[in-house]
């Protein structure tokens, strides 16, 4: 849901420059404070996985296709801040080197998937996470965060597209958040596998893993 | 993190950019579908107001997209690989000077 320069009007995209650009730098500030010296290679690698992974599109449905967000998958290893960061990074380099995504729009784009996806995925999978219980609601947060944040993240692209009046809210809203429950479905499933093979092998590694092999 | 845990993890990732990214699905995405079948994909397809060196993931020069693809796949994901390190690095050096 890379949306390119001419779907939105400057009265969407600069307002979303504005709010990207502050909160990313509030995130950046809090990702230093909290920064550990094992997460430093971390968000290297995840930048890496999460910009590879975008380039594997699934087919879904009826001619549409779908790749990974990874918004819940790096706030829950990373925490949401730093999260928050490598989505931004790799949202920066797929506009600057890659065209994927306007450079207008790309205000909107890190709103819509690096501080929306992740920050609010992470909340999701927070509170499941505590109902749940420790592996039980690792796996049931992250699922459900990972969809939800497929979901959320491409309704607030329906709404910026009709704030621009380039379609209407009734036609794009439910068109937008139907074929993303579908593509969030993948989300999910790649998601709670990456996940849970991590939490096999390196379970010290996960921010949002409070386990007992949890060491700093 | 020790070394050979950054090697295992980058070799993941370059694995699934090189040897993955020529089979993606070239199908529209969730969004390409949506303005495709509502009549705004047009909107998108004029006004780019700057040109990026490898647009859409296609490396220049090459005859054989496949190839063009797996080997953006391969550089991108090095090179973002130097970027969230480098930033990482940066953001927890300005932590530890404070």
């Amino acid at each position: 849901m890379h949306i390119p320069d001419g779907f939105l009007t400057a009265n969407t995209w600069a307002p979303a420059w504005v709010i990207s650009t502050g909160t990313i730098g509030y995130c950046l500030k809090k990702t230093a404070g909290l920064l550990k010296d094992r997460m430093v290679p971390l968000m290297g690698i995840m930048s890496a996985f999460i910009f590879a992974a975008q380039m594997i599109n699934f087919p879904v449905i009826g001619g549409t296709s779908g790749h990974l967000l990874g918004a819940v998958l790096a706030a829950v290893l990373l925490g949401p801040y730093a999260g928050a960061v490598v989505l931004t990074c790799v949202l920066i380099f797929q506009c600057l080197i890659f065209q994927d995504g306007g450079l207008l729009a790309l205000g909107t784009n890190i709103f819509n998937m690096a501080i929306i996806g992740t920050i609010g995925g992470y909340v999701i999978f927070n509170v499941l996470h505590k109902i749940f219980g420790n592996n039980k609601g690792f796996i049931i947060g992250a699922a459900v965060a990972s969809w939800f944040s497929v979901v959320v993240a491409a309704s607030f692209c329906a709404l910026e597209l009709a704030f621009s009046g380039t379609s209407p809210l009734l036609i794009v809203l439910p068109a937008m958040a139907g074929i993303h429950a579908l593509i969030g479905i993948g989300e999910a499933l790649i998601t709670v596998a990456v996940l849970s093979f991590i939490q096999k092998v390196r379970p010290d590694l996960i921010y949002g893993f409070a386990g007992e092999s949890n060491k700093a | 993190m020790n070394r050979k845990d950054i090697v295992m993890g980058l070799i993941i990732a370059v694995i699934v950019a090189f040897f993955l990214s020529p089979l993606a699905s070239s199908w529209p995405d969730g969004l390409e579908k949506v303005a495709h079948d509502h009549g705004f994909i047009v909107k998108g397809e004029q006004s780019s107001i700057f040109k990026s060196p490898i647009p859409d993931y296609i490396f220049p020069g090459l005859k054989n997209k496949k190839m063009a693809t797996a080997i953006s796949g391969l550089l991108g994901t090095l090179v973002i690989f130097g970027i969230g390190y480098g930033l990482a690095s940066l953001l927890k050096k300005n932590k530890d000077c404070r």
